[in-house]
């Protein structure tokens, strides 16, 4: 007899649903899978019937065959272990076909029929939802998270035997309705690294203000031990909190990359992410045969730090070009092209030379060749993509045990909110979100001077001679500057600091 | 471009030792090369010549000083002689080119090679008035043991040797050697004691050689008359606005700081940073490193 059951595969971003079809047909006793499964998927076929026989459900000697629908698309994970049971069961009678209309099953099983947690549940469930499904059977310890979508049940299994008992009765007690236990995960937590902590770097804190409110990408360069990491951890804590549909994508992309935390399993803080400087181009863009998500889509809505920036391999610092520019990254397979979020705000940190102590001859040993060597490994259109570039600086005995100068997150997350308010009513839904976003000819329209600004632009732009670029980019940071200041029109005094915060040319 | 290259090639002249214009000065020294190659021409024999040298890795307060005395001596009608290397020797060409007297490069290298590739202004500029000058044959590449040798040549070249920025173990002492041995007087900027780069002109001086506290000093020596700029502090005679006034006077000839100024002046970060910016449009500032920044009074 046939059977058929609906399951879902993670294809980038996105999830699809899949058919598990099962039939028990007479013949010589055999269990094959076909359906472009590769290697990982056909294990699921030993962990099937040992689980069913172990659960008192031996298979009957009998040819079955399980076919996983799309053929032409490519099958990987173990979430197909549970469907492939249940279609068994009903292609022989056990449960009845139409229980398991409308719903979608995901989920691995143990040899002894215990059923286990797989990645990428909530775009499942998802997905489930906006095809119709009335149900989404998903693992016990992926059932939270599988709640957070509203308008579709998701029933969490514990093992085999429950699933069945569900399909056949209907209803189980479930923990909680869905989307109720969203106010609850998303409480904020107590936030520990805070700007107060900082000490000095009034400088520093002022710039990181600004790529906050703008969001532009940032580069400190100073030496080691200056406190860049430090002030670069803290940025996510001076963004506005995350919207219920931003702690969502991120939670989707969390939940892909089975890196979701187990208790509450939503991410509800702005991501922070700091890969090593060993990082492959791969694990930093994304990639692998079905691509999977890498660093600059799971720093998605939060911060990428790159700390000891010029030691990144090249490869893996160009690909960051493209995604920086378009917020979001392209991968090619064969297959397909599959599109992953990268809305990040790139925080770079470096030494101003391979000792760390340039410009202070005192204690830089280095020779201006090689001062430019090390300032040479990063290409000029990365640095292009940089808007603000800042000095970091050891604090003074003063400064550490002073308390002038210091401000909490708490105050620069309220200015960080205000300007990025202002920046959204003026760009409404034109696609633009942050200054840092404005094109050229979005420039022009965007970012009026006063005549004594235009001025100063202009000695400015004659006297450093400024490529266009960097023209722009200056432009972008005095809007931003100009926000902060509640001015619409850009002042001198915002185009002159804005021209110190401008990329560090090649020595 | 193949014709450019010919003309610089064309240019170049070779002068022997038993030809009446090798340079007088060279002539009395055993070991001097019994050819040079000269791009442009050689040093007037009539006009006083200082040698400029000093430490190619060098601070701000070295290049200004190397810059402003090199100018004052080119406008005082001194030939300023050095190696064309980064650092003092090219900050003195480039001084050296803003005054009224030509500027000469010894090299080591042959003198249509461009090293450091950095000064290449100055390698075009240079023999357009003054030379450029080797013992190595065009084409040479510049090769670590010709520069001692070049050396040599700086030396004997110069009435005076003026050393701006030395560490203790720097190639400007080897000049200096040669310079003693062939009798020249050698001058030294004096630096604070406590920078590094100032060691070796600090131990100069206290062996003995003179100190160079003004421009005036060496030309003194030269037998020339005190020298008195026209419009000398024209720059400080600029009225700032107090504002910027003590931004300006936070900012030091060693390179300083954002922090440190922003400490040092009291103004809130964002306004600091406007106000530097200002001075460098001023030409008062000039930004060496990221956010850090030296103090200019030159005129340019």
């Amino acid at each position: 007899m046939f059977s058929s059951v609906y399951s879902a595969a993670i294809l980038g971003m996105e999830a699809l649903s899949v058919q598990v079809e099962a039939d028990v047909s007479d013949g010589l006793p055999m269990f094959s899978m076909v359906g472009y499964v590769n290697s990982q998927v056909k294990e699921t076929q030993d962990r099937v019937r040992t689980a069913l026989h172990n659960k008192g459900l031996g298979l009957p000697a009998k040819r079955i065959t399980v076919n996983l629908a799309p053929g032409d698309m490519r099958k990987e994970g173990t979430g197909y272990d549970l469907p492939v049971a249940l279609a068994i069961l009903t292609a022989l009678g056990k449960i009845p076909p139409q229980k398991l209309a409308g719903v979608m099953v995901v989920g691995e099983l143990g040899l002894d029929g215990k059923v286990k947690g797989v990645p990428g549940i909530l775009p499942i469930v998802h997905k489930a939802r906006r095809l119709g499904f009335r149900a989404c059977m998903v693992p016990w310890e992926n059932e939270r998270e599988g709640q957070l979508i509203e308008g579709i049940q998701a029933v969490g299994v514990k093992d085999l035997q429950e699933a069945i008992d569900w399909l056949k009765k209907g209803g189980k007690e479930v923990r909680g309705k869905a989307g109720q236990a969203w106010p609850l995960m998303t409480a904020e937590k107590g936030e520990k690294a805070d700007f107060r902590d900082i000490r000095g770097q009034e400088g520093a804190v002022r710039a990181t203000l600004i790529a906050a409110a703008g969001m532009h990408n940032l580069l400190y360069i100073g030496s080691p031990g200056s406190g860049k990491s430090m002030l670069a951890r803290r940025i996510p804590g001076i963004l506005p909190p995350l919207t219920r549909e931003e702690s969502l994508e991120l939670t989707e992309i969390y939940s892909i990359a089975g890196m979701l935390p187990k208790e509450p399993p939503i991410i509800g803080q702005r991501p922070f992410r700091s890969p090593h400087h060993t990082i492959s181009a791969q694990a930093l863009a994304g990639g692998g045969r079905n691509p999977r998500p890498g660093e600059i889509t799971l720093a998605h809505k939060g911060v990428l730090f790159l700390d000891e920036f010029p030691e990144f391999s090249r490869r893996a610092l160009e690909i960051l070009r493209q995604p920086l520019e378009e917020r979001c990254i392209h991968i090619s397979r064969v297959q397909g092209t599959y599109a992953f979020p990268a809305g990040c705000v790139l925080v770079a940190a470096m030494n101003p030379c391979r000792c760390g102590y340039y410009p202070d001859l005192n204690r830089c040993q280095c020779t201006p060749a090689q001062v430019r060597r090390y300032m040479g490994k990063i290409s000029g259109p990365l640095l292009d993509r940089l808007d603000l570039c800042v000095e970091t600086r050891e604090p003074t005995y003063e400064q550490i045990s002073g308390e002038k100068g210091r401000v909490s997150s708490a105050e620069l997350r309220e200015t960080v909110a205000r300007v990025q308010e202002i920046q959204r009513v003026r760009y409404g839904d034109g696609g633009i979100q942050f200054n840092s976003q404005l094109d050229s000819a979005d420039v022009e329209r965007h970012c009026p001077l006063t005549e004594e600004a235009r001025q100063c632009m202009e000695r400015i732009y004659t006297k450093s001679r400024l490529s266009l670029r960097a023209y722009h980019r200056i432009l972008k940071v005095s809007r931003t500057i100009a926000d902060l200041e509640q001015s619409e029109i850009i002042q001198a005094a915002h185009v002159r600091e804005a021209f110190g915060y401008r990329m560090m040319e090649r020595v | 471009m193949e014709k450019d290259f010919q003309e610089k090639t064309n240019k170049v002249e070779r002068v022997f030792r038993d030809q009446e214009n090798y340079p007088a000065r060279l002539r009395p020294f055993p070991g001097m090369p019994a050819c040079l190659y000269v791009s442009g021409r050689l040093p007037r024999e009539d006009q006083a010549t200082v040698g400029i040298v000093g430490a190619r890795n060098c601070s701000g307060y070295g290049r200004h000083v190397a810059w402003e005395y090199a100018r004052i001596f080119s406008d005082c009608g001194v030939q300023v002689i050095s190696g064309m290397a980064m650092g003092i020797d090219g900050e003195s060409h480039r001084g050296a080119l803003q005054g009224r007297t030509p500027t000469f490069a010894a090299l080591g290298c042959g003198v249509d090679v461009c090293y450091p590739r950095e000064n290449r202004e100055l390698f075009e500029k240079i023999p357009r008035t003054g030379g450029l000058i080797s013992e190595f044959p065009p084409g040479a590449p510049p090769r670590g043991r010709h520069f001692p040798a070049r050396n040599r040549i700086i030396s004997g070249l110069s009435d005076v040797l003026l050393v701006v920025e030395a560490r203790k173990k720097s190639g400007s002492l080897i000049t200096v050697d040669f310079a003693l041995e062939q009798g020249k007087s050698v001058f030294a900027v004096p630096g604070r004691v406590t920078d590094r780069l100032s060691e070796g002109c600090n131990a100069l001086i206290a062996q003995g050689a003179g100190i160079a506290m003004s421009p005036e000093m060496v030309l003194n020596e030269l037998g020339m008359d005190t020298y008195r700029e026209k419009g000398q502090d024209k720059k400080n005679k600029i009225r700032l606005a107090s504002d910027l006034d003590l931004v300006y006077s936070c900012v030091d000839f060693r390179p300083t700081d954002y922090e440190t100024i922003i400490r040092k002046c009291g103004y809130p970060p964002g306004q600091t940073l406007a106000l530097l910016t200002e001075l460098q449009i001023l030409g008062l500032a000039e930004e060496v490193g990221k956010n850090y920044y030296v103090r200019l009074s030159r005129h340019e």
